[in-house]
């Protein structure tokens, strides 16, 4: 099945056949794949997606891949969990979870998009994968590489906490620690990308890189029955995602797999420390300034985001708004879905939950619509962020008695 | 000759300056604009430098010195 037209300039419109390129060469805007939707709508159906693997390649056919997966094949299908709790305390009818927090293996949702990258690596036949990251990304290229027997260069900053480094290391990549101001490593890897033969994955593999988080948005309609949600509130870094939910809910619509209207307004929540693209939104204006991060959610910390205008464009064109969080808010948003659906989630996590919060309380989400939050990230892999804000509720002495006195304490604190 | 493609944001108060044309008489660079949206208080260039790799680093270290935000045309290459 011949799926693709092959890479298109999202600015000018310039057609590029299905290489490792990212930028136009004529206008030096993004590329991003083009499917052939007429070819598509003869084979995808319903039941043909139900009839593929429990993971995210039962939408193989909306992904720019040729063949099977080649790493990665228990990446998705994550759960959609209906947030009861949660809803009361948010005073909504209808809540609910996408939970990337579980996403095998590396635990966020870059799995997605980094098992497309690295299986359309081995398909082009790159021997070595690449990324330049502090975090999750790091984690999960590192991960897929050892997985595909691929060699696998992570660049972080020098000054990244050992934590951090951790979870990278122990898939054996070749981690490199670049002294230098953020901007200075991020020219400096550009560079490499641009002059080495790797698979950079969110640099010359962006287009197919990017693709992968299609599949967080077809879950949510397939797992909703085939129904898009009312509100879908996205965490914002480089504004991707939110552009790719909304991608994947049009194409289903465009394939004729959903039940009902297609009325979905995508909303954007980001910290008030590095929230540029919500300024926009608030502002209404497709200007971009870019900021200097300043917050504990370091996982959307992306001061000049490479998306930014056209997640704001998702936003207007869906109908949609964002919110930006504090960080206290944000502690708050963490703890609240930990308390009422025991899920422990990053600090994005808790983006999405306050941002949600501020929402409803605004008005714009209405209480009887439905609302997805996304959780894209695992608390554990954050736990600095909630370091000397909770406490150990009670000490005791090893006794029985010890304990039946803390607990007549405790009790008479709770009347 | 060495080339490098770069995003450079321009806050209100470079707006009437003449940067592109600084970067070419005081540092021998050949400029290639190839997409850019400058507004009355705000603006961006997406283009090409080339030029020897000393003047370049020179070029982009004054740019940053003058108040521009000089990204590679990627921008975020450094993710979370």
């Amino acid at each position: 099945m011949e799926k693709l037209n092959g890479l298109r300039c999202r600015e000018c419109g310039r057609r590029y056949p299905a290489t490792p390129v990212h930028v136009c060469e004529f206008c030096f805007g993004p590329l991003e794949v083009d499917y052939r939707y007429d070819v598509l709508k003869t084979v995808v159906t319903r039941e043909s997606i139900a009839a593929g693997p429990p993971s995210m390649w039962r939408y193989r056919d909306l992904l720019p891949v040729e063949g099977d997966a080649a790493v990665g094949h228990h990446v998705g299908f994550t759960p959609l969990v209906r947030a009861q709790n949660l809803a009361e305390e948010l005073g909504c009818r209808e809540v609910w979870i996408k939970n990337d927090s579980v996403c095998h293996p590396s635990w966020s949702f870059k799995d997605r998009v980094v098992a497309v990258a690295v299986t359309k690596a081995k398909e082009f036949g790159f021997d070595t994968v690449a990324c330049a990251s502090t975090g999750n990304l790091a984690n999960s290229v590192a991960a897929h590489a050892a997985e595909g027997r691929l060699k696998s260069y992570i660049f972080i900053p020098a000054d990244l906490e050992q934590g951090k480094v951790l979870a990278t290391l122990v898939y054996s990549p070749t981690l490199v620690a670049v002294h230098g101001t953020y901007d200075e490593v991020n020219r400096l890897c550009s560079e490499i990308a641009d002059k080495y033969r790797w698979a950079f994955v969110n640099v010359n593999f962006r287009p197919y890189y990017s693709e992968g988080s299609k599949s967080y948005g077809f879950e949510i309609v397939e797992q909703l029955g085939w129904r898009a949600p009312g509100h879908i509130v996205v965490p914002c870094a480089g504004g991707s995602l939110i552009t790719k939910i909304w991608k994947a809910i049009k194409e289903f619509k465009t394939l004729g797999l959903v039940d009902g209207p297609v009325a979905t307004k995508m909303h954007a929540a980001q910290a008030a420390g590095c929230g540029p693209i919500v300024t926009m939104i608030k502002n209404d204006t497709d200007v971009l300034v870019p900021v200097k991060p300043n917050t504990i959610a370091k996982s959307l910390a992306i001061g000049n985001p490479a998306d930014g205008y056209y997640a704001y464009k998702t936003t207007k064109e869906s109908g949609g708004f964002g919110a930006h969080a504090t960080d206290d808010e944000i502690v708050e948003g963490m703890l609240l879905l930990a308390r009422t659906e025991g899920i422990f989630t990053e600090t994005a996590g808790g983006v999405t939950v306050a941002a949600a919060r501020k929402l409803i309380e605004a008005g714009v989400i209405q209480r009887t619509e439905s609302v997805v939050i996304c959780i894209t990230g695992n608390g554990l892999k954050t736990p600095d962020a909630l370091y000397e804000r909770l406490e150990v509720h009670v000490k005791i002495k090893p006794s029985l008695s010890a304990f039946d006195r803390a607990l007549a304490d405790l009790k008479s604190h709770a009347v | 000759m060495p080339r490098i493609r770069l995003r450079l944001t321009f806050p209100p108060e470079l707006i009437q300056e003449p940067i592109v044309y600084r970067l070419v008489k005081d540092f021998d660079l050949v400029i290639n604009i190839r997409r850019a949206d400058v507004k009355a208080d705000y603006g961006w260039i997406a283009l090409e430098l080339e030029g020897d790799e000393g003047a370049l680093e020179r070029g982009v270290k004054w740019l940053k010195t003058k108040g521009v935000h000089v990204d590679p045309i990627e921008r975020d290459v450094v993710v979370p």
